[in-house]
């Protein structure tokens, strides 16, 4: 135990003298960083569409000088800045997807305190980190004796799941001693745990000659607003914590005219699988009782799945990021995962989601991140990887 | 005619370029240093707070910090009432405001003036002007541009030109300019300086161009500064001295039709000026410089009437603190 508490006290101290230095360098990479996000974040990348800026991202790792670059068969972005030894590496992956479709304008706006665009802090932030960090860690000096994997990911949101790092992580040959991903949002956020998750999609069709007949009920839309009434129904328990998010509803094409077609996105989240199995099997049961009901065509598809896991609050790399923050006078908000975190610890790697800065109006073309708090955000990734480096953050 | 023909298409295989003929900064910096050449960015302003920071950062970044193309980047302001000086300002540009450089002569309006003016301020060999308002800004925007300058020495003025692609079949694709050009200004080149046709967007608002060129042309400070720029380099050095970049894509502001209409005055003026002047054309009486437009109110119809004098400003060349800056015996 006292081992232990002198270990963490030695890694505060180091980390406490180490920040001031990395803070200034990061403060004045700040053209870099804005530059990198305006080049990368004003390519569109829509789930499955990433090709284009992921290599852009692998161009701009060329420039930089790291040697090994490629994008795989899932268009993932890779860069491997060699370690002095080498022996092992570490993981940073920022997913390189976003939620907008390639017609929308992605011009960013930058004043000294902001930067708006579509997408901007889910997740260009996140990838042009990735562009700017082996800047970083030149002007200060740091040589890593890991190798540093750097990520974009591909087809990580909605129907994407995850599947560019799994990708990855199933044909990569390299041993993985920790990962890093990297979100543009909340700063202080430090996720180690991964929520058991069900990920879908809820259709409902009406047959075509419903649109002229009648003047009663049939419309998708009604159709699914029965579903929805019917998932409300279905009882959530406080214990596993669990949820289901209806994320995303879509139906009709004109005001007067009755949707032939209605579509439900949602995710059930729990800290328990067996919770999400339930959950979806009542799921499965409301569709078809409501199907019986309309007699409309209703499908269910799930299109992600995944089970809940993580690292232990008491784990180094926890200790350690939470260290990190306090030192950055940053109070830490644990929040669970439903993202690349997963994937990893599918795969056993000891893994943390962290955020970079504040937002505001997510998912919106307005989405805007603030500039001030990236620096610290990117101070604290630095100061990870040192840990990681160093072994501080490994689990004895 | 033939031979006019002629030398347009070989001028625009020799020297029309696309950026992507530039993409090897490294190169092209090697070239610069060899050659001894700064480069100055002009980027000239008035109320641009929402697209300043994007440009100057990006420029700082790409082309001063990562690859040393530009020397300087300054932006020339015409007395902006909101924030982009402080914003440039913060991204590290030189921030001027053109009343303020070479007071004696007094204030001009107009964006020409700041060009004009940037001849004195900056102290590149060469000056790119690039707009402010361009929402999808890339080094492209610049390294385009200098790129001839820097390679060949007898290229004096580049000029940008877009896609603009309106419809596209059987791989044939209009490149034309925009509704000015394609209606006013490329009809009268046709007319009387048909060589300059060759120019696809004579009225885009980037170009570079060597100094002691731009020391010797006159600056009209309005609308006309472009097309007088064409014509003067033209009688000048003649076609050879130009090439043009294709940037790809340009995302701006679109401009209301009823400003086009006093572009269009302001062009016109310029161009009956310099073609008188050359020969080309006799212009009998003094012109009005009093544009009329109509805009409806109620049932009635309201005439509007803007006053559009295209004042010049002489070759820098003449002004005599601008001979004591850059040691040019008297």
């Amino acid at each position: 135990m006292t081992s232990k508490k002198n270990g963490a006290k030695r890694n505060s101290e180091f980390i406490g003298n180490k920040l001031p230095e990395i803070l200034e360098v990061i403060k004045s990479s700040r053209e870099t960083l804005l530059a990198n996000l305006i080049l990368l974040g004003e390519i569109p990348a829509e789930t499955f569409h990433e090709e284009r800026r992921n290599q852009a991202l692998i161009n701009r790792f060329s420039e930089l000088g790291l040697l090994n670059t490629s994008i795989d068969e899932m268009h993932n972005g890779v860069g491997l800045l060699a370690g002095s030894e080498g022996h092992s590496n570490i993981l940073i992956v920022a997913h390189s997807d976003t939620v907008f479709s390639e017609t929308r304008d992605h011009a960013l706006t930058i004043s000294p305190d902001e930067v708006s665009g579509p997408g901007v802090a889910d997740n260009s932030l996140g990838v042009a980190t990735l562009a700017t960090l082996p800047d970083i860690l030149k002007k200060l000096n740091i040589h890593l004796k890991n190798n540093l994997i750097l990520m974009g990911s591909s087809r990580s949101l909605g129907k994407g799941n995850i599947k560019g790092l799994k990708f990855f992580l199933d044909n990569n040959k390299l041993p993985i001693k920790a990962g890093l991903c990297v979100e543009g949002v909340e700063l202080g956020r430090i996720s180690h745990v991964s929520m058991g998750m069900l990920r879908g999609e809820i259709v409902c069709k009406i047959p075509a000659e419903k649109e002229w007949s009648g003047f009663g009920n049939e419309s998708a839309i009604m159709t699914l607003n029965e579903m929805i009434n019917k998932i409300n129904e279905i009882p959530i328990p406080r214990k596993p914590r669990c949820s289901i998010i209806l994320g995303r509803i879509e139906g009709g094409t004109d005001p007067n005219k009755k949707a032939l077609k209605a579509k439900l996105g949602f995710e059930v989240r729990s800290e328990s699988s067996e919770a999400v199995e339930e959950i979806g099997f009542l799921l499965e049961e409301a569709v078809a009782e409501i199907r019986s009901q309309t007699k409309d065509q209703i499908t269910l598809e799930i299109f992600a799945k995944r089970s809940p896991g993580g690292i232990q609050f008491t784990h180094p790399l926890v200790r350690n990021a939470r260290n990190i923050l306090e030192h950055l006078d940053i109070v830490p908000r644990y929040n669970p995962s439903t993202s690349e975190l997963g994937g990893l610890i599918d795969e056993g790697i000891p893994a943390l989601t962290i955020g970079l800065t504040q937002s505001k109006l997510l998912e919106l073309e307005t989405e805007v991140i603030e500039i001030e708090p990236v620096y610290k955000g990117l101070a604290q990734l630095v100061a990870l990887i040192l840990m990681i480096d160093g072994g501080y953050a490994d689990e004895h | 005619m033939e031979g006019t023909l002629m030398s347009i298409k070989q001028w625009l295989e020799q020297n029309t370029y696309h950026h992507d003929d530039f993409w090897d900064l490294k190169k092209m910096i090697k070239e610069k240093e060899k050659k001894n050449l700064k480069v100055s960015l002009c980027i000239p302003t008035l109320n641009e707070e929402k697209t300043i920071g994007k440009e100057v950062v990006l420029f700082k970044s790409e082309l001063m910090n990562r690859y040393p193309l530009l020397d300087e980047i300054a932006v020339i302001d015409s007395g902006s009432t909101d924030k982009t000086l402080e914003v440039a300002a913060n991204f590290g540009a030189d921030t001027y405001l053109s009343t303020e450089i070479i007071p004696r002569l007094g204030i001009k309006k107009g964006k020409g003036e700041n060009l004009w003016k940037a001849i004195y301020q900056l102290e590149g060999d060469v000056i790119v002007y690039v707009d402010a308002d361009i929402k999808n800004i890339h080094p492209r925007f610049v390294y385009g541009l200098v790129g001839p300058l820097i390679y060949r020495d007898e290229v004096q003025y580049v000029k940008a030109f877009y896609d603009r692609p309106l419809a596209v079949s059987e791989n044939i694709r209009v490149s034309g300019g925009g509704r000015v050009t394609e209606i006013l200004t490329r009809p009268i080149f046709s007319l009387f300086y048909p060589e300059l046709t060759a120019i696809i967007q004579p009225l885009s608002g980037e170009y570079a161009v060597r100094r002691e060129v731009l020391e010797q042309i006159p600056f009209p400070i309005g609308y006309g500064v472009e097309t007088s720029h064409l014509i003067d380099v033209y009688n000048k050095y003649g076609l050879e001295a130009f090439a043009q970049t294709d940037l790809d894509k340009r995302v701006h502001r679109n401009q209301p039709t009823t400003s086009l209409g006093k572009m269009a005055f302001g062009i016109l003026q310029t161009f009956l000026h310099r073609a008188e002047e050359h020969g080309k054309v006799k212009v009998l009486e003094n012109m009005s410089t009093v544009l009329k437009q109509f805009q409806a109110r109620a049932e009635k119809y309201e005439i509007l009437e803007n006053e559009i004098i295209e004042d010049e400003r002489p070759p820098m060349i003449t002004i005599p603190e601008y001979r004591e800056k850059f040691n040019i015996d008297q």
